[in-house]
């Protein structure tokens, strides 16, 4: 596990081998920049590794979204979901989620890292990108882009707006969906059915490139060998062993085992939410009900966007003013 | 919200010489061209790559081998009237011969960095200089740059030395290890595991950030190798 630069992920160079990088959690990093008026680009630090503190060397807005986490800033609990104001010298920390896996720090302006091939995702595997290309270390000072204070204000995380439950599945299940891919019908009967009925369980062996699921083995009517073809995040691959893979953000570019299904890009989020040791459920969907769900995560955002416009307007007529100034 | 044809199967298998189609989530789509793993079908996947890459819904394109990804900047309401297009597509593109450029990469063959060049002897029933002299004669084509930062896909090994992947893949190969993997020949592109199985090293920087084009292969480029040593 590890701690790293990320933003909404380096486009364009799969053709090179290069992938996309970028948060686990977009909708995370979307809400976290919305919060504090961001630009969608700007980066963020990606933290899987906890307890996690920084020191803020200048007064600044920030927000921390993703899971649910206890948090101090200066020795006072502060909320995830929330824009805040940081004063120089303040420490911020996180704590290991509550729920959830993953906590995302936006900083009011962004992260001034330098952008290489159009990104300022770390590529841990090239080496490249983010800070220095690698993992962030203690002591490591991150240059900040446009300081400013924020409004005070919060957003209902997407995981109480967009709540999903499977018939059978207790609270803590994960739900997925998942269109079938390729070699789907390759698949025995048996093992379709167990893929989308089972809870799979996220094993330790599971991180930013990939998740491996264990829980069951599925078998091919018979085996294929397949050429190396393209592989995209939430793509659910299965190795002779039986149990699959879903590839994640820093999943090579190309792949070569069977591909059983895809898990929809509107509930990728979700899975990188997700903790090992949890299950999740496969649950089958078609073509036109992922673009819905895709809608769904798209009303969340402007209603998101609005409601904050609105806090914002309300704000400046009162003039309540910048609480971050009044420290 | 746009009426489509219901499409029972996900994919049709790669029989009767059509190429499989199938939607991978719902914002790409892999098209697997039927047939050989030949030079003549990968010009054609080359070919479809362009046709591809000028649709106003594709943001990136990505070719494999003998099949090519489709990324789209929004998700298609009908995936199969796409598919429907790239087929018309497919059945009447001319191959595409995209002139590259040439490499001419020295090899220090065998050695630490080529230790595997010994068990390719062994698994091919050839002698390592067989091995070197049958690595050495042909002129290889990149299909396809991918996988990691990079990595050229191959085509042109001599298929005598075919040699598996490594059950045991070695920890920490260095990047421009010159491998052979399967009926694959590869330089690899990043120091890290893997299951190819090594016979050389060459001093080329696959890919470098900060170069312009960053991958030092394209597909299309061709090279051949040459020992510059041989160390048994």
């Amino acid at each position: 596990m590890l701690n790293s630069v990320q933003d909404a992920g380096r486009l364009g160079y799969r053709h090179l081998g290069v992938s996309t990088s970028g948060v686990m959690d977009r909708l995370a990093l979307q809400c976290g920049n919305m919060l504090l008026n961001n630009p969608a680009e700007a980066a963020c630090i990606e933290i899987q590794t906890f307890p996690f503190s920084v020191s803020f060397g200048s007064q600044t807005g920030f927000s921390v979204t993703g899971g649910h986490a206890p948090m101090t800033l200066d020795g006072k609990p502060v909320l995830p979901w929330f824009a805040l104001c940081a004063r120089q010298g303040d420490v911020l920390r996180i704590e290991r989620p509550v729920a959830g896996a993953r906590m995302y720090l936006c900083i009011a302006g962004g992260l001034d890292v330098p952008v290489v091939l159009a990104s300022r995702s770390t590529q841990l595997r090239g080496g490249f990108g983010g800070w220095q290309g690698r993992p962030l270390q203690q002591g490591d000072e991150l240059p900040l882009c446009n300081l400013s204070c924020v409004e005070e204000v919060g957003l209902v995380p997407p995981a109480q707006a967009l709540a999903l439950k499977a018939e059978g599945t207790d609270e803590k299940t994960v739900v997925l969906r998942v269109i079938p891919a390729t070699d789907y019908t390759l698949f025995t009967g048996d093992s379709l059915k167990q893929f989308g009925a089972i809870g799979w369980q996220i094993t330790a062996q599971s991180d930013r490139v990939g998740y491996r699921l264990k829980g069951g083995a599925l078998r091919m009517r018979e085996p294929v060998e397949l050429r190396s073809y393209g592989v995209v995040p939430g793509i659910i691959q299965v190795p002779p062993s039986g149990e699959p893979i879903i590839q994640m953000a820093d999943a090579n570019t190309a792949g070569g085992y069977p591909r059983i299904a895809t898990v929809i890009e509107a509930d990728l989020w979700r899975l990188a939410q997700a903790r090992i040791g949890s299950f999740v459920r496969l649950q089958l969907c078609d073509h036109a009900q992922g673009l819905a769900a895709a809608e769904d995560v798209q009303t969340y955002l402007k209603n998101a966007q609005k409601n904050l416009m609105l806090y914002r307007k309300s704000f400046s007529r009162r003039g309540a003013g910048h609480t971050g100034k009044q420290a | 919200m746009v009426e489509c044809v219901e499409r029972t199967a996900p994919a049709t298998a790669l029989v009767n010489g059509e190429p499989a189609i199938s939607m991978i989530g719902t914002s790409a789509m892999l098209f697997e061209a039927p047939g050989e793993f030949t030079l003549a079908c990968q010009r054609r996947i080359w070919a479809l790559m362009d046709v591809a890459s000028m649709r106003a819904d594709v943001a990136e394109v990505m070719p494999g081998v003998t099949n090519l990804m489709l990324i789209f900047s929004t998700p298609p309401e009908c995936p199969d009237e796409v598919a429907a297009d790239l087929r018309r597509a497919w059945d009447h593109l001319p191959e595409k011969h995209i002139k590259g450029r040439q490499f001419d990469i020295g090899v220090r063959y065998g050695g630490e960095l080529g230790h595997d060049l010994a068990s390719v002897a062994l698994h091919t029933g050839l002698s390592p200089h067989e091995v070197i002299a049958l690595h050495q004669a042909p002129v290889y084509t990149v299909c396809a740059v991918g996988s990691v930062p990079g990595f050229g896909y191959l085509h042109g090994l001599d298929p005598r030395l075919a040699t598996p992947r490594k059950t045991t893949p070695s920890l920490k190969m260095l990047a421009g290890t010159v491998t052979i993997g399967g009926p694959q020949a590869g330089i690899s592109a990043l120091t890290g595991p893997n299951g190819w199985n090594s016979i050389g090293f060459t001093d080329l920087v696959m890919f470098d950030p900060t170069r312009q084009p960053p991958a030092l292969f394209a597909v299309g480029d061709t090279l051949r190798f040459h020992a510059e040593s041989i160390e048994l």
